[in-house]
């Protein structure tokens, strides 16, 4: 079936997934902090969309909610709270080396070409108009997944982790036009009380490391292993609020 | 009455986080923890009578259900709970009296013990695939906190890795969720609010959910809580958290959240070999099972961190534990419902000794503990004891549950003894050439006794060791019950 043979609704709501794939290979590129930021909101609004269309398309009323959520968590509190975090922590010029762009970016395309062919086997039971968007949907969330696996940055991590779950709460919509509730609700919370603590996590690795930079962890692996001497007694930690 | 019982249990823990999140920090909070903590526990044994003698509970919204398999789980992590929270108040003190342990640090630890239990409480008793979910990242989010409780860059580090690895981790096994839905609501029509319900999905499956949809979403949600599970090679997270954080963390980490988290995986594991009608989840189950157990097993030799020796003990058991799981069939799942119970039940009574060893020797480095049973007897022979059981040496409870599976194995996998025998050997080895040392060597000089409570570990290795000598009628019924529930035939 062509394009142009989808209806008009359909037809926006492959555009717009498609944006939103497009939009998880720039994060995926971007080493700098702000326009990462940026553009992780502007995925969340591109994700929101696409429900607020499901909703109209299909005639699913529930659906706005997930769309309400999605807007309120992804396009406003986690990406102010990141952009809040990054200037109090002074960081909002700082960028990181990606190491092999190019290798990286093919190899978020093999990402999107194996979503393809895992949704493939799995779309025949979907009579849904937004079935193509089950492939980019997985294709979100992997991509999520290696942009948390290739950058050093804490903030750049925490990107990769919410964009992953984006994607799973855009595959919940476009799959299943949104799961109970009860359920959504307590993702939302559940998502929404990580990114608090991420924000605290970032504050203690400034404390303890001096940077955001999670690629210098070396203390605990087990290459390393036997520890430098350490006397498990220690100090009360400098700083401490209380 | 059992339902009034179950909210009871679960409020309880929630109030009780809620109040110490103010007085947390009090001399007293110590024992409210402890009271809480106790209230909880009367609440589940009551209901598990209940449940025991009138079988399986649905409540009237459907949220909750209560039976064999999950009751016992829930009087397991509230009795741990509770004999943590024992040991937790002389040991918490001790740390603010070292200093290690500020006022609003202290409030944070007391109030997220109480939230935590209560997440993986509601993750044991929900009836809705969703909710155990967010109950399973609820369990996740109210622990990151207290692994980094120290502060040290060390505890730092180890909360981060916790956090990204379980925090990805679980994101797979959402995604699985979403995808059974997916596949129960191509079944059921779309109009309706019950379909995540597990009463709902396991009377549905038999009449066969998509295969090709279920399948992926049990790869997904094995990966997923899998790696809660601390299976290899998704473990990373596991000897960090355990080894950085406070030791009454480790003690209910280990002996609790592992068992709710493969007790996700096996509930998942009954409805897609309900809907698959082949042995695909359990072969994965084994597979990964075996990989955690002989890995584990391994890397306990090269361990210098006396906790981070006991967490990959507890990587090797869960191993073995899911492995039976995997294998399937009345006596391979009846020893693992076994071993599960004793294993959190030794495993949290060998951290709370290594506790109170650690803040005796000052240190967690294995090759500065010595001499325990000279300055301190109790501690010296309660990790001794414990090394002991959890090796599986008879007559302790952990001996037969191995047995057990051993024979399982024997029956089904013949081939596959090889492998279980060379592991139990192997790990057996990595525990004692640590262990014989710490417990038996020359004391450093100027090594002085700490105030301990032994009460937690002398009730919990006495339980593991009538568990060896014989299971009590009305648990082995249980058991039963539950090997029932999950393999559809009984061992007896």
């Amino acid at each position: 079936m062509g394009i142009a043979a989808l209806g008009l609704y359909s037809q926006a709501i492959i555009l717009f997934a498609a944006l939103a794939l497009f939009t998880s290979f720039i994060m995926l590129a971007q080493a700098r902090m702000m326009p990462l930021i940026f553009t992780f909101a502007w995925q969340g609004l591109l994700l929101a969309v696409v429900s607020v269309l499901t909703a109209i398309a299909s005639k699913h009323p529930e659906l706005y909610v997930s769309a309400a959520l999605t807007f309120t968590l992804k396009v406003v509190l986690i990406p102010w709270l990141l952009y809040r975090l990054s200037i109090k922590l002074n960081m909002q010029y700082d960028a990181e080396a990606i190491e092999h762009p190019t290798l990286l970016l093919l190899g978020g395309v093999a990402l999107v070409i194996f979503s393809y062919f895992v949704a493939q086997s799995i779309i025949h039971l979907s009579g849904l108009a937004t079935r193509n968007t089950i492939a980019v949907s997985i294709a979100i969330e992997l991509l999520g997944m290696l942009l948390m696996c290739v950058r050093k940055s804490a903030v750049a991590q925490v990107i990769g982790f919410m964009s992953m779950e984006s994607g799973i709460f855009f595959a919940a919509v476009v799959s299943t036009y949104g799961m109970p509730l009860i359920v959504e609700l307590g993702v939302a919370f559940d998502i929404l009380v990580a990114a608090i603590l991420f924000g605290v996590f970032f504050f203690h690795l400034k404390d303890s490391f001096g940077s955001l930079n999670v690629g210098q962890f070396n203390r605990l692996s087990e290459a390393n292993q036997p520890m430098p001497l350490r006397d498990a007694a220690g100090e009360p930690s400098p700083g401490d609020p209380s | 009455m059992t339902l009034t019982l179950l909210e009871v249990t679960l409020l309880v823990p929630l109030l009780g986080g809620l109040l110490l999140a103010i007085v947390g920090h009090r001399p007293i909070a110590g024992w409210i923890n402890v009271a809480v903590g106790a209230v909880t526990f009367g609440a589940a044994l009551a209901m598990a009578l209940e449940v025991f003698e009138h079988g399986p509970q649905l409540s009237p919204s459907r949220m909750f259900y209560i039976d064999a398999f999950n009751v016992y789980l829930v009087v397991l992590t509230a009795f741990v709970g509770l004999t943590t929270s024992i040991f937790s108040r002389p040991y918490m003190r001790h740390e603010v009296e070292r200093g290690r342990v500020t006022d609003r640090r202290l409030r944070l630890y007391h109030s997220m013990y109480q939230c935590f239990l209560f997440s993986m409480l509601l993750a044991l008793s929900t009836n809705n695939l969703g909710v155990l979910w967010v109950a399973m990242e609820l369990a996740t989010l109210t622990t990151v906190l207290l692994v980094s409780l120290y502060r040290t860059p060390e505890a730092i580090e180890a909360a981060w890795k916790y956090f990204i690895l379980c925090g990805v981790g679980i994101a797979q096994a959402l995604f699985g969720t979403v995808l059974i839905y997916f596949a129960a609501e191509s079944k059921l029509g779309g109009e309706r609010d019950d379909t995540l319900l597990w009463t709902v999905l396991h009377g549905i499956a038999g009449g066969g959910l998509d295969p090709a949809v279920i399948t992926l979403a049990f790869v997904f949600l094995l990966v997923g809580y899998g790696t809660k599970v601390g299976l290899v090679p998704l473990h990373n997270w596991l000897p960090d958290a355990h080894s950085e954080g406070p030791t009454p963390m480790s003690a209910v980490l280990s002996g609790l959240l592992l068992n709710v988290a493969l007790y996700a995986l096996v509930r998942v594991k009954m409805l897609v070999d309900a809907s698959l009608h082949t042995n695909l989840a359990g072969h994965l189950m084994m597979g990964f099972g075996l990989l955690s157990f002989t890995v584990a097993g391994l890397f306990l030799h090269r361990q210098h961190d006396v906790k981070r020796m006991f967490s990959y003990s507890s990587i090797e058991h869960m191993g073995l534990i899911t492995f039976g799981f995997g294998m399937g069939g009345p006596l391979a799942t009846f020893g693992a419902l076994l071993h599960m119970t004793v294993h959190s039940l030794t495993k949290s009574a060998i951290f709370i000794t290594v506790g109170h060893a650690c803040q005796l020797a000052g240190t967690q480095r294995i090759d500065q503990i010595r001499g325990l049973i000279r300055t301190q007897p109790a501690i010296g022979w309660g990790l001794l004891l414990g090394t002991v059981a959890i090796a599986g040496f008879p007559p302790f409870g952990v001996f037969i549950s191995e047995f057990l599976l051993l024979m399982a194995t024997m029956k089904a996998w013949p081939w596959l003894t090889i492998p279980l025998l060379v592991g139990f050997g192997v790990a057996f080895a990595g525990l004692f050439r640590h262990v014989q040392r710490m417990v038996f060597g020359e004391p450093p000089p100027g090594q002085k006794p700490v105030a301990a409570n032994m009460l937690p570990v002398v009730v919990h290795l006495f339980l593991v060791l009538w568990l060896g000598l014989a299971i009590p009628g009305f648990l082995s019924r249980w058991f039963e019950q539950a090997t029932v529930l999950i393999s559809g035939a009984s061992p007896l």
